[in-house]
């Protein structure tokens, strides 16, 4: 069967022609379109025709009408008789609430957990270690599963565990006090954004200073003056912003920001989950530099924060980076999990307004796009973060 | 038995004395140790007691509300319906050799000797037995209908079967997403991105529900070949990309010395370049697997009965109520174990594959 001839190399013909080789690729490629168009005609035939046999008509026109479909939480009003496409909106907002506020804690608590699993204390190794060990290797709907039954198992309202003042932990969630929603409220974030947005500029002066006449002086006392001084002066123009603080009154609680069990478990889960595999990153990330970068920094006479802040956390972050980006993405799409847990997140309500319409093929088609669409944003933004602490070759 | 009992030698005594040392070095070490054996008091005595000094290993329901502690007798109870599922009793013994056979070829295939093409056509020739053996209606077994089967048996025939066949599927799209030719290096970089860009739920839904939409008239999907169509999609998209980085580590110098012997493209991927790219992944790959292997779990949302699912449904059982804790914990123990060899296997290959590391 084999065949033992060796090709000899041809020569190169005098017009530009397709050679053979190029000719098999041309071919090859040109069967894989036809095969796409011809497969994806014929399932598009098959779907029209097992709706008609259903008697439903393929478009997006269901979204206009009314749902009927009760979520339990919600960023924007929203009644039952509101319209699918409003549901949906609801699903997405409960999908980019929970991702975003998990990444967050995930994120601050990974790292903790990476530095702890690389000090010098074995104990507090040893322990961390076990832990990361444990949360990793567990299935992530088991542990989600179990989050809401210890949720559920909490005492009742009335009872509610109150580890700090203004927390209140029961079997309806968790309850936290908030900042009001007013003017003053509006005025303290405006002023606290541009005291942060002046101390960067002047930082950035500074280290222009610093590059110019190797000079610097510290940004210290303007920075904070500006940090407390300008939401000072906002309170003192429009009023100090008002908490509402959670207070048991009756069979329930008044004021306060609530956080249901449901998505309580499924922060708690994903938190636990990813923080896991944060720290792995992390402490990867910050053993990969290597230890004479540590040496060389002492020799240079830099503190130790400084040693980390300017040598070892810009190397580290060019590791950490890539797959920190990745965990956020899985984050985001382990968050569809919540329909285990009834969470009313985007593939919950989509499996809901499924089974009410039978329009599978449209509603599908609307949550993977949504994800995609996310997956795509975050990975642009690490990207670009990315691009910022890359390695600059000069 | 003798070198069992030798750990308290001197070098033992050594180890544990630096351990102790490096535990109490300067005040802020000692504030951590502290705090951490805080911890360790506050938590470990009652997870004992509940777990072992109350607990009930054999005996009734009444038993275990009793004594107050973990109820493992409902474990006991359970833990053939965990194994086999709704699969009839007295064929329980198709699904007991199905896992034996399963072991029987993972524990093979860790051994890099057996490292072979007899290795996979071993794998496939055990892959459609174990189906007919499960299935039946050959052979004078009598058919089991596939919604019957649950329980670990499950949970291994979508993870094994999930990566037999998307892992051949994973080696073309890698190899798609290298091509040199345009449209087909798009088709594979979309399919790749699509699949890994969206949740694996929203593939299952899309199996169950979406994919009897496009079927011809009258023909039906059974429900546990549609997850696997989904499983395997999934499989198949994160494994190329293991794969692909397997193709982009190979130095340029492989493939111009292919092309110089004057092989074709195929001969070239199939003699030199996958068999290096491929052995030098596994232990990406094993990782790879046993993130598929903890979604398995996900298969819940469209009904089917995996490990946890039927161990969940258990719960239910009116004469055991309230023994939750006891089944997540055993579920999270299993699970555990074999994901935590699994890690163990794959990072003893890495230490292995790269030599004058340690």
């Amino acid at each position: 069967m084999s065949t033992t001839s060796i090709p000899m190399p041809r020569a190169k013909p005098l017009i530009p022609l397709p050679s053979g080789h190029d000719l098999k690729g041309i071919i090859w490629q040109a069967l894989l379109v036809i095969a796409v168009i011809a497969l994806g005609w014929t399932l598009y035939n098959n779907m029209l025709a097992n709706m008609a046999a259903r008697g439903l008509q393929f478009g997006f026109g269901f979204l206009d009408r009314s749902a009927g479909i009760p979520i339990g939480e919600s960023m924007i009003p929203y009644t039952p008789s509101d319209t699918y496409q409003r549901a949906l909106i609801v699903g997405i907002l409960n999908t980019l609430r929970v991702a975003v506020v998990g990444i967050a804690v995930a994120t601050v608590l990974g790292v903790t957990l990476g530095v702890a699993r690389l000090s010098n204390n074995p104990l507090l190794r040893s322990l961390v270690g076990g832990y990361i060990e444990v949360i990793r290797n567990t299935p992530l709907v088991l542990q989600l599963v179990f989050w809401h039954a210890i949720i559920l198992q909490l005492p009742s309202v009335r009872q509610a565990i109150n580890p700090l003042p203004g927390l209140f932990l029961s079997q309806r969630g968790l309850k936290i006090p908030m900042l009001e929603p007013n003017q003053a409220l509006t005025a303290f974030l405006v002023a606290l954004a541009a005291a942060i947005i002046g101390w960067m500029l002047l930082l950035r002066r500074e280290r222009a200073r610093q590059f110019a006449t190797g000079d610097r002086r510290s940004t210290l006392a303007p920075g904070f003056a500006m940090l407390f001084g300008l939401p000072l002066l906002a309170g003192l123009a429009v009023g100090a912003p008002t908490v509402s603080w959670p207070e048991l009154a009756g069979f329930n609680f008044q004021g306060g920001l609530t956080l249901s069990p449901e998505f309580f478990a499924l922060l708690i889960g994903l938190v636990i989950y990813t923080s896991a595999f944060i720290a792995e990153i992390v402490r990867a990330g910050i053993q990969s530099v290597h230890k004479g970068q540590w040496e060389a920094a002492r020799a240079l006479g830099l503190p130790g924060g400084r040693i980390m802040r300017l040598v070892i956390l810009p190397q580290a972050l060019r590791v950490i980076i890539p797959p920190l980006t990745s965990q956020y993405l899985n984050l985001t799409k382990n968050s569809s999990l919540a329909v285990v847990i009834g969470y009313p997140d985007l593939v919950s309500v989509a499996n809901t307004s499924i089974n009410q319409t039978g329009q599978a093929v449209e509603v599908i088609t609307i949550f993977m796009a949504v994800y995609l669409l996310i997956s795509l944003a975050t990975s642009l933004v690490m990207n670009l973060y990315n691009r910022a602490v890359a390695l600059k070759e000069r | 038995m003798s070198a069992s009992t030798a750990p308290i030698g001197p070098a033992f005594l050594e180890r544990a004395a630096t351990f102790v040392r490096a535990c109490f070095t300067g005040w802020f070490n000692i504030i951590i140790t502290l705090s951490c054996i805080a911890l360790l008091v506050w938590l470990v005595p009652p997870v004992v007691n509940w777990a072992f000094i109350n607990a009930t290993w054999n005996g009734t329901a009444q038993d275990c509300r009793a004594a107050g502690g973990a109820c493992w007798a409902f474990i006991r109870e359970k833990f053939w319906f965990s194994i086999f599922g709704l699969y009839p009793y007295e064929e329980r013994w198709r699904p007991a050799t199905m896992i034996a056979v399963l072991v029987a070829m993972v524990l093979a295939s860790t051994q890099r000797r057996f490292w072979n093409q007899w290795l996979l056509v071993a794998w496939v020739v055990a892959a459609i037995g174990m189906w007919v053996l499960m299935a039946g209606g050959v052979l004078g077994l009598s058919s089991v209908q596939t919604r019957l089967w649950g329980g670990l048996t499950i949970t291994g025939i979508i993870a094994v079967y999930g990566v037999a066949l998307g892992y051949p599927l994973a080696v073309v799209l890698a190899l798609g997403r290298r091509s040199k030719l345009p449209i087909i290096r798009w088709f594979c970089t979309g399919i790749i991105e699509c699949v890994r860009g969206v949740p694996l739920i929203s593939l299952l839904f899309m199996a169950a529900i979406m994919l009897p939409l496009f079927m011809p008239e009258g023909v039906t999907l059974d429900r546990l070949l549609r997850v696997l169509f989904a499983y395997t999609l999934f499989t198949a998209a994160y494994m190329a990309e293991v794969v692909r980085g397997g193709l982009q580590a190979m130095p340029r110098g492989q493939y111009e010395a292919a092309e110089a012997l004057g092989l074709s493209y195929w001969k070239k991927m199939r003699l030199v370049i996958l068999p290096q790219a491929l052995t030098i992944t596994i232990p990406a790959q094993v990782n790879t697997f046993i993130g598929l292997f903890k979604d398995t779990t996900l298969v819940v949302v469209i009904g089917v009965f995996d490990f946890f699912t039927t161990l969940r449904s258990a719960l239910g059982d009116s004469a055991w109520l309230g023994f939750a804790t006891e089944a997540y914990v055993y579920a999270a123990v299993t699970y555990f174990v074999l994901c935590f060899a699994m890690s163990k296997y794959s990072q003893r290959l890495e230490r292995d594959f790269t030599p004058g590391q340690r």
